[in-house]
């Protein structure tokens, strides 16, 4: 059984389709790319899978649970998570309190503990932070835990939004354009931080990327969208060669 | 120097549980012995239901981001369901030990319908949330007046002066504390990780429903409670005196004070508050003179006084001293490339 399926799934913004009859198996520990032009429905898609859209028809299901018509909440409980293609941290919080955020879920205490702090609020505060800490330390951001997060440099807040994103305890990562804004030295960098995330954590990685040297050099699949439609799919050879995807990027064959 | 944690929150406590209940008993001998007169006893006592409503209207607007109008009607909500409980519903000869109990009745309608205001919110925000807050607060103002049962515009009275200054200052430790608290959990987290990126808040698992629910109930008891209070001390009460004007009232003292911030929020409540009353004086002026002020300060320090910034004392010394958070462990320690 897959870990994650999505079947004939659409959508539609009015009368433009976003994502036109899209099908996916994801096994688990895979690490697919994503990848066609600007506006070919990459991000919608993820907004799909995560409960930011609904999906107007098709069903997406991890461990044979529908995810559609799930809220956002539900479903990174159930263990989706994302990053964003432009940086979303919250910004005027510290560090350490953007990993606690996202440990939103695991924290075992109700509104009347909240309250009053008492009944076992501490010891259960004090697990939060120290998890959110250690989580911190291997990314090497403890030493900014009470920095604000929009102080950060560029390279290390995409690195705590992996972070922040691995604090909900996903099984499926979704990276939106991780790469976006590096250069090639960070980018060598940051698959071998993807690579590492992935053994580390036993996760099944998705991700959308433009840049080639990243999509070529980690993703075992890949699957191509032009305009919401997908036209092709397979390992990263194959696809360099498709003349489905060569015409999708670099427009027709014109006889001269 | 490693400082220990343990030792620095129970040096804390102890200093903290001494001011409270030094200050408890200050207000119980002021109203004992007649320490101050009767007209600075009535001014800190509107200090106190003033910090009240702007620690709570501050919950929403300042720690969420949202921008609710209409805070003065949950006031009147708590108003009009205390003083009716203490004038009709309870043995009159008794209504002193009935008053706290009357007070968080009129807390808990308040509650009630900050529930139902906290629904719209789940769907829209900003420009859209206010507009709803503001209907909200014309409503309670125009159903009240047509209630001839709770004397309609005339208004209602025939409370005993049963608000007292140890009372408000009980109901104004309380309202802090329990705010501050919800503030410093994972509720809190929720609120602030709402007003900074909703959409990435609910992906990260936050159920951002039930945070501002929470947080709308919470803010709305305490509004109702500041109601009561306020009810019990003018022991008249009137459609007019819960009005958007009122609203605007709290609104000032939060953005005065200081955005996100309860030692704001005390500072923006009890400096309003005062200043109106020493340029008492002045008659007309001083409201001309109090909006110069306003759009002075608007300019030098837009987020307010304290805005998002806090007095330590307030702040858990889990949250505030990043040295008392345990160092990650050695084993996972830089394990990422």
């Amino acid at each position: 059984m897959p870990l994650l399926e999505a079947e004939h799934v659409t959508h539609r913004f009015g009368g433009l389709t976003a994502v036109a009859d899209f099908n996916l198996r994801l096994e688990s520990g895979e690490l697919i790319g994503i990848i066609g032009p600007n506006g070919a429905g990459k991000t919608t898609l993820f907004n799909l899978i995560t409960g930011v859209y609904r999906a107007s028809e098709g069903s997406i299901r991890l461990n044979d649970r529908e995810l559609v018509g799930r809220p956002p909440n539900r479903i990174a409980a159930l263990g989706v998570s994302r990053t964003f293609q432009n940086i979303r941290l919250f910004k005027e919080l510290t560090v350490l309190d953007n990993v606690r955020v996202a440990r939103y879920g695991a924290v075992r205490y109700g509104p009347l503990q909240a309250l009053t702090h008492a009944g076992g609020f501490s010891t259960e505060e004090d697990r939060i932070a120290r998890d959110s800490l250690d989580l911190l330390g291997m990314f090497k951001l403890a030493d900014y835990a009470a920095e604000r997060a929009a102080n950060l440099p560029y390279g290390l807040q995409r690195r705590l939004e992996i972070a922040r994103a691995l604090a909900t305890n996903p099984k499926i990562l979704l990276l939106d354009e991780p790469a976006a804004g590096m250069n090639h030295q960070e980018i060598e960098g940051l698959i071998e931080l993807i690579l590492w995330a992935r053994d580390v954590f036993k996760l099944t990685i998705a991700l959308i990327e433009h840049q080639m040297q990243l999509v070529m050099g980690i993703c075992e699949r890949i699957v191509v969208l032009d305009f919401g439609v997908t036209i092709a799919a397979g390992r990263p050879k194959e696809i360099q060669n498709d003349p489905k995807v060569l015409e999708a990027y670099l427009g027709e064959k014109v006889e001269v | 120097m490693k400082l220990n944690v343990r030792d620095l929150l129970v040096e804390r406590r102890v200093w903290l549980t001494a001011l409270l209940l030094a200050g408890f008993v200050a207000c119980v001998a002021v109203q004992a012995f007649g320490l101050c007169n009767l007209y600075v006893q009535l001014i800190l006592m509107y200090v106190g239901i003033n910090i009240i409503l702007t620690v709570s209207l501050n919950l929403i607007n300042g720690y969420m981001g949202e921008f609710s109008v209409g805070h003065a009607g949950f006031m009147a909500i708590g108003a009009y369901v205390s003083a009716l409980l203490t004038v009709r519903g309870f043995p009159a000869a008794h209504s002193a030990w009935f008053f706290p109990v009357a007070v968080i009745a009129g807390g808990l309608g308040a509650a009630l319908v900050g529930m139902l205001v906290a629904i719209p919110s789940f769907r829209t925000r900003g420009d859209y949330l206010a507009i709803v807050t503001l209907a909200f607060n014309m409503i309670v103002k125009s159903v009240i007046e047509n209630v001839e049962a709770v004397g309609g515009p005339r208004g209602f009275m025939g409370m005993e002066k049963l608000t007292t200054l140890p009372w408000v200052y009980v109901w104004t430790v309380l309202s802090v504390w329990i705010i501050r608290n919800f503030i410093y959990s994972r509720y809190g987290r929720g609120v602030l990780a709402i007003r900074e990126d909703e959409t990435a808040a609910e992906l990260m698992g936050v159920d951002t429903r039930q945070v501002k629910l929470l947080a709308f109930v919470i803010s709305s008891f305490f509004a109702g409670v500041a109601g009561g209070l306020f009810a019990h001390l003018l022991q008249f009460i009137n459609p007019r005196s819960f009005d958007l004007l009122k609203s605007t009232d709290i609104l000032i003292m939060v953005y005065l004070g200081g955005v996100g911030s309860i030692a704001g929020s005390i500072l923006g409540a009890t400096s309003y508050t005062v200043l109106l009353e020493v340029l008492r004086p002045m008659g007309v002026w001083r409201m001309a003179l109090m909006p110069l002020v306003l759009v002075v300060l608007m300019i030098f320090r837009p987020r307010g006084i304290m805005g998002l910034r806090e007095f330590r004392w307030f702040v858990p010394v889990r949250d505030f001293f990043s040295g008392a958070l345990p160092a990650p462990k050695k084993e996972v320690a830089d394990a990422a490339p």
